[in-house]
């Protein structure tokens, strides 16, 4: 109870540190996720190949090298002034995209046929049958997988506290390195964050996935 | 659904366009390629002096003493996390009700806390002078808990009528789950299951963040003792070099993934057993016809959702 009351500054910034990681790297996963799916079904060969080498080389890299390449590489590429927390959210975003993309595309692979092909006959184009008649119909079958992918990502984020990020993780970290609180009670109430923040995400998606369901 | 059911097959029109929208944007690949690279030699990443170390034979002994580490922890976690598993999805299958509870109320635990802070917990609280053990028994039960879910799955997904056949030709219940459901559980989980154990290879890079000395971190402190050469730290070809290890090291255990899965189908559908084919040259046409699209149409199915 102690280490709750006593640091609880330091718990609710850490909470809120994770929280903003989670969602700014989720909003950066969606967006990228879903052009990089668009990339992959695309007529044009060029970008379906850079599509298949982003989630090959993104799903195979362990998240602290990628957090290693992205904190030392954008700065030898000239971008300065970017603090660590937006770094956190770059490589936590690219490095979710691949998985987003993935789920997407299966997605878009379990639309019926004859929807796509419908759109088609009446002379719609790639643009417009993927935006508006297939990806509508994808989001129900990819928001559950993507529920959990975003779940996973707010896990993720706690390997943002080895590179200079304010969250729960560095919290952790410092209050074992104190001393003198109970390194278990201190893991408790992380735990309980954490689990807080992922009930939540989980809740919000059981919420869209009800809003979106239809009668079959 | 593949790709091309979105689109019609581009006539002349739509070839000139789709090759300018593939000009265009290899192009603004290249670019980009070429803008990383250069910004990389004019901050001056590429200077023989950062270079030259990973010629040597001591630092070409560290990396391989590295990449022994990092091989050995994954080997001793994915063993521990595949017994792991075993132990949790028998106790969910338990018919015991408490048994079941319990291993659920762990799997749930340990899959929903993040793993590094599971092991920040057991450094400063088990291991503190092993940081070994604390990223096994880390990577153990959280992965021991996700490998337990792919084997409950897999057991669940065997058809029904295999468990109660073999309840009705008198086995007991260990038999059954031993000689018939997990065989089979395994042969369908195996993608997941290698898939999973890739995850663990990666996670083997989190003892970087709790300073064991696994190919990472080995990288890390190599770059740090590297002189720098006119102001530049060995800090980026330390990542090109790690990076490609570590990504080939992924890919390689991926596509044992992705063969097995190619191998599990084609069996499945490309060889049918004896009895069937000698049934079939016995029956009538129309059957022959109606059995011989079914496996197939199920194979292209499979194929299909990967």
């Amino acid at each position: 109870m102690d280490v709750l009351s006593d640091n609880f500054a330091m718990f609710r910034e850490g909470f809120i540190g994770t929280v903003e990681l989670t969602a700014l790297s989720a909003l950066l996963a969606l967006v990228l996720g879903t052009a990089v799916a668009a990339f992959r079904v695309s007529p044009v060969p060029a970008l379906r190949i850079f599509g298949t080498a982003w989630v090959t080389l993104l799903r195979n890299t362990p998240l602290v090298l990628l957090f290693l390449a992205v904190t030392l590489g954008l700065p030898a590429l000239g971008l300065k002034g970017w603090d660590s927390f937006w770094l956190a959210v770059m490589a936590l975003g690219c490095y979710t995209s691949a998985f987003v993309c993935e789920a997407v595309r299966s997605g878009i692979n379990a639309v019926p046929v004859g929807q796509a092909e419908a759109a088609r006959s009446i002379g719609m184009t790639f643009g417009q049958t993927l935006t508006q008649i297939v990806l509508p119909q994808a989001t129900r079958t990819a928001i559950p997988p993507i529920g959990s992918l975003m779940i996973a990502l707010a896990k993720n984020t706690a390997i943002a506290s080895g590179f200079n990020v304010t969250e729960l993780g560095s919290v952790q970290k410092s209050l074992n390195a104190d001393a003198g609180y109970n390194i278990y009670v201190i893991f408790l109430w992380i735990a309980v964050c954490y689990i807080i923040i992922t009930f939540a995400i989980s809740g919000l998606f059981r919420l869209l996935e009800n809003r979106l369901a239809v009668a079959r | 659904m593949s790709g091309n059911v979105l689109y019609d097959v581009p006539g002349p029109k739509g070839r000139a366009r789709n090759r300018l929208y593939g000009g265009l944007s290899t192009l603004a690949l290249l670019g980009l390629i070429a803008f990383i690279g250069y910004r990389l030699d004019d901050t001056g990443q590429f200077q023989s002096g950062l270079w030259t170390a990973y010629e040597y034979t001591e630092t070409q002994q560290r990396i391989v003493d590295g990449l022994l580490t990092t091989v050995k922890t994954f080997a001793i976690a994915a063993a521990l996390s595949l017994v792991l598993g075993a132990l949790l999805a028998t106790a969910r299958l338990s018919d015991h009700k408490p048994v079941r509870w319990a291993a659920t109320v762990v799997v749930e635990f340990f899959r929903a806390m993040p793993l590094l802070i599971m092991i920040f917990l057991l450094y400063a609280a088990v291991f503190t002078s092993n940081p070994m053990w604390a990223l096994v028994i880390g990577l153990t039960l959280y992965n021991g808990s996700v490998q337990a879910e792919i084997f409950r799955s897999g057991v669940n997904a065997v058809p029904k009528g295999q468990s109660e056949a073999a309840y009705a030709i008198g086995l007991r219940k260990t038999q059954v789950m031993a000689s018939v459901l997990v065989p089979q559980a395994v042969r369908m989980m195996l993608p997941s299951i290698i898939s999973q154990l890739v995850v663990t290879l990666k996670d083997t890079s989190l003892g970087f963040i709790i300073l064991y000395e696994e190919l990472l971190f080995v990288g890390k402190s190599f770059a740090q003792q590297t002189r720098p050469v006119n102001g530049v730290y060995a800090f980026i070809p330390m990542v090109i070099v790690f990076g490609s290890l570590y990504i080939l090291m992924c890919l390689a255990l991926s596509s044992v993934a992705t063969w097995v899965e190619r191998r599990t189908q084609r069996s499945r559908k490309g060889s049918p057993p004896p009895m069937t084919a000698t049934g079939a040259a016995v029956m009538a046409g129309p059957a022959l016809g109606a059995a011989a699209p079914d496996p197939g149409a199920s194979g292209a199915d499979g194929t299909n959702h990967h």
